[in-house]
């Protein structure tokens, strides 16, 4: 997993709440059994005219020009600014993988469902919680100036804005600790495997239906 | 101190806690499928790790595979690519059960471990599913996880996890003929909103709830994610007892007198503390119908289309107007006034036997309105399906106009070739209604498989409590 530690970028605003998984990766590209390649058919249904389908070429389809993501200024954006509940429903990692294969490291919601979450850590995405007040703020920001720009900071948690503003996030200390520094948690697990076996064995000995 | 069962279900599984409250959970079952696992056990591969314990591993191919024509094969080649790579995949590292394309027990993933008794109360469950909540229904922790994940329980049989707030869902009182566990799901989504659970462990109980099937309890936590908790539970009784003697993976003998004896104390606690309660009075619920994008979106079937205008909040108002476009509906129009153009009865909210039956039930005699293009029904399993044809529910459905398929998620989210057109309308006893999410452009109407099949009847919605 790539490191995250300070990421200055341009912001994309989608303004949606509830954008769910589907959403964000239809259905139709889940048959793949690679990680990566995911990227141009991102928001599909919200991006291109046509009804997208694994093996297309994506370069000769018709956009949806009023989607945010085809808008000229927002070309390179690496931090999406969204709404509440942000990846909903259901728990395909490809919707992470789209993303980040897409460009975006960072993403910043009121609020987010918890599988997604979670994965976004997994990858090397840094979800970002903030108050309904700093979102608005954020979004009349994004709306206001041409190619807006943030600095996000993990070290100090923090979101900076081009006038300097500075918005505080919370952030799981382990879940920073791993972005930080880039680590696999599996490895990171199985520094206890001896701890695993004694439960496991203890387990077996108490509950041996489970083993069945 | 009184514990909630969640609390008694986390102690139970905790081998390692770090200072700042993340643990090391251990996983006792892990069911995998097709689409969430390729990645995972790739990964696995690649850093040269072996599986810890695959006597956990229960798998089934079931979202790419098609639900007629099993002669042909799977003639999408992707599909096809992706199914065969769960069966090399099993086949090098081992399970306890798999279930791959074709065999008669091969079925969604959530009908199929509680049918075999591969899940067993008590039990940490996972899947690279959102829907393993399901499980929850057994008194279990069962909660979906990432392919990220699925590699982790691969590979250590552990997850890392912080401890979830706790919420009781007590439904008391008795539910009227012709509402089921689907409409108390939809009635609680409708209650708390689809992020209403996010970061809660749900726990439904109450006598409503004690009265459900093990089935109708499996509906209700299948729901839980829908809520936006990624786990739901019921506490063991003897309806959980019942279903579990005498399943395939179930213990027997002396073993299974002591696993009840233990599965006995799978309950909260009398004064057990939750962090937040809602209270729903079972009498109240009438059968709902989602009419918009979100489960949230729902009334009940006397009622009509919400206006947007009348919604005070500005993001929810935008939400709800680009629903009512995307769904092809005005505000203010009647529920039972919306024609549909197909309906599903399937997958792992409602494709058992006793959802199969429910819905033959109101079919029997009767015929699929003409204006419908397709009504189809898709049971959870190969054994739901042998069992369904042993009553004569087949008959019923082929008689009145239903397809009648072969096991699988089908039209539940359209990966093989069961969907809908742009623009078509469907009445569906699936879980999401989500935009595209049966198929780009369609458009979903979540409900019980009895409103399904009185709607495939008039085709239109029209209140089943009518026709029982
Ligand atoms: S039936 Fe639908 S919700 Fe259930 S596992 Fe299959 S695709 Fe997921």
């Amino acid at each position: 997993m790539d490191k995250f530690v300070r990421l200055e970028g341009l912001v994309a605003p989608l303004d949606r709440a509830n954008v769910d998984t589907d959403a964000i990766i239809p259905k139709q590209f889940l048959k793949s059994i690679k990680r990566s390649g995911f990227g141009p058919n991102l928001f599909d249904e919200w991006r291109y005219l046509d009804v997208g389908e694994p093996g297309k070429d994506n370069s000769q389809r018709p956009l949806k020009p009023d989607f945010v993501l085809n808008q000229a200024r927002y070309q390179g954006a690496q931090i999406l600014l969204t709404r509440k509940n942000f990846g909903c429903g259901s728990s395909r990692e490809h919707a992470p993988w789209a993303l980040l294969d897409f460009g975006f490291r960072a993403v910043i919601a009121e609020s987010f469902a918890d599988i997604f979450f979670n994965n976004c850590f997994k990858n090397g995405i840094l979800p970002i919680v903030l108050p309904a007040s700093d979102v608005d703020a954020l979004f009349a920001l994004v709306d206001s100036t041409p190619a807006c720009r943030l600095l996000v900071d993990l070290e100090q948690q923090q979101v900076v804005c081009p006038d300097g503003k500075v918005l505080p996030f919370a952030v799981d200390a382990f879940r920073k600790e791993c972005l930080l520094n880039g680590w696999d948690d599996i490895g990171l697990t199985l520094r206890h495997a001896e701890l695993i076996k004694a439960f496991e064995e203890r387990r077996r000995s108490e509950q041996p239906w489970l083993f069945a | 101190m009184p514990q909630t069962l969640y609390e008694k279900l986390w102690q139970d599984h905790v081998v390692h806690q770090q200072v700042d409250g993340t643990a090391l959970i251990y996983i006792d079952r892990h069911l995998v499928h097709e689409v969430t696992s390729p990645q995972a056990f790739e990964g696995l591969k690649l850093a040269g790790r072996k599986p810890w314990r695959v006597s956990s591993i229960v798998a089934t191919a079931d979202h790419n595979t098609p639900t007629d024509h099993w002669d042909r094969g799977i003639e999408d080649p992707i599909a096809r690519l992706q199914v065969e790579t769960l069966d090399a995949n099993i086949r090098e590292v081992g399970a306890l059960a798999f279930f791959p394309f074709k065999d008669p027990r091969q079925g969604i993933v959530h009908v199929v471990g509680p049918e075999n008794g591969a899940t067993l109360p008590g039990m940490t469950v996972v899947c690279g599913d959102s829907h393993t909540s399901t499980h929850g229904a057994f008194a279990c922790m069962a909660h979906g996880i990432g392919t990220s994940e699925v590699e982790h329980v691969l590979a250590t049989q552990c997850l890392l996890q912080k401890k979830s707030k706790t919420m009781l869902l007590r439904v008391d009182g008795l539910l009227a003929k012709g509402v089921t566990a689907k409409d108390v799901a939809l009635a609680i989504i409708a209650r708390i909103g689809t992020a209403g659970g996010t970061g809660y462990a749900l726990e439904f109980a109450g006598s409503a709830i004690r009265g459900l099937s093990m089935e109708g309890r499996m509906t209700l936590c299948n729901m839980a994610i829908e809520a936006g908790a990624r786990l739901g539970m019921v506490a063991v009784d003897e309806v959980t007892i019942d279903y579990l003697r005498g399943r395939p993976f179930a213990p027997q003998g002396e073993l299974w007198e002591r696993a009840v004896v233990h599965w006995r104390t799978l309950r909260s606690d009398d004064g057990a503390e939750f962090d937040s309660v809602i209270e729903l009075s079972a009498e109240a619920i009438r059968p709902q119908v989602t009419w918009g994008t979100s489960p949230e979106m729902v009334v009940a079937i006397d009622a009509c289309v919400p206006d947007p205008a009348q919604e005070p909040d500005p993001v929810k108002r935008e939400g709800m107007e680009r629903a009512l476009v995307y769904m092809g509906l005005g505000a203010n129009v009647p529920i039972r006034e919306i024609r549909l153009d197909k309906v599903f009865i399937g997958s792992c909210t409602n494709s058992r036997i006793e959802d199969l039956r429910a819905a033959a039930a109101v079919v029997r005699g009767k015929k699929v309105a003409g204006s419908l293009r397709l009504a189809l029904v898709v049971p959870g399993s190969g054994l739901v399906k042998r069992q369904a044809e042993e009553e004569g529910l087949d008959e019923i459905f082929r008689a009145a106009g239903f397809e009648w398929r072969e096991p699988g998620c089908s039209m539940c989210l359209a990966m093989n070739a069961d969907r809908l057109e742009p623009g078509e309308r469907c009445a569906s006893t699936s879980n999401r209604n989500f935009e595209g999410r049966q198929g780009a452009g369609g458009r979903t109407h979540l409900v019980s498989p009895e409103m399904a099949a009185a709607a495939a009847i008039a085709g239109h919605f029209c209140d089943v409590r009518e026709l029982l």
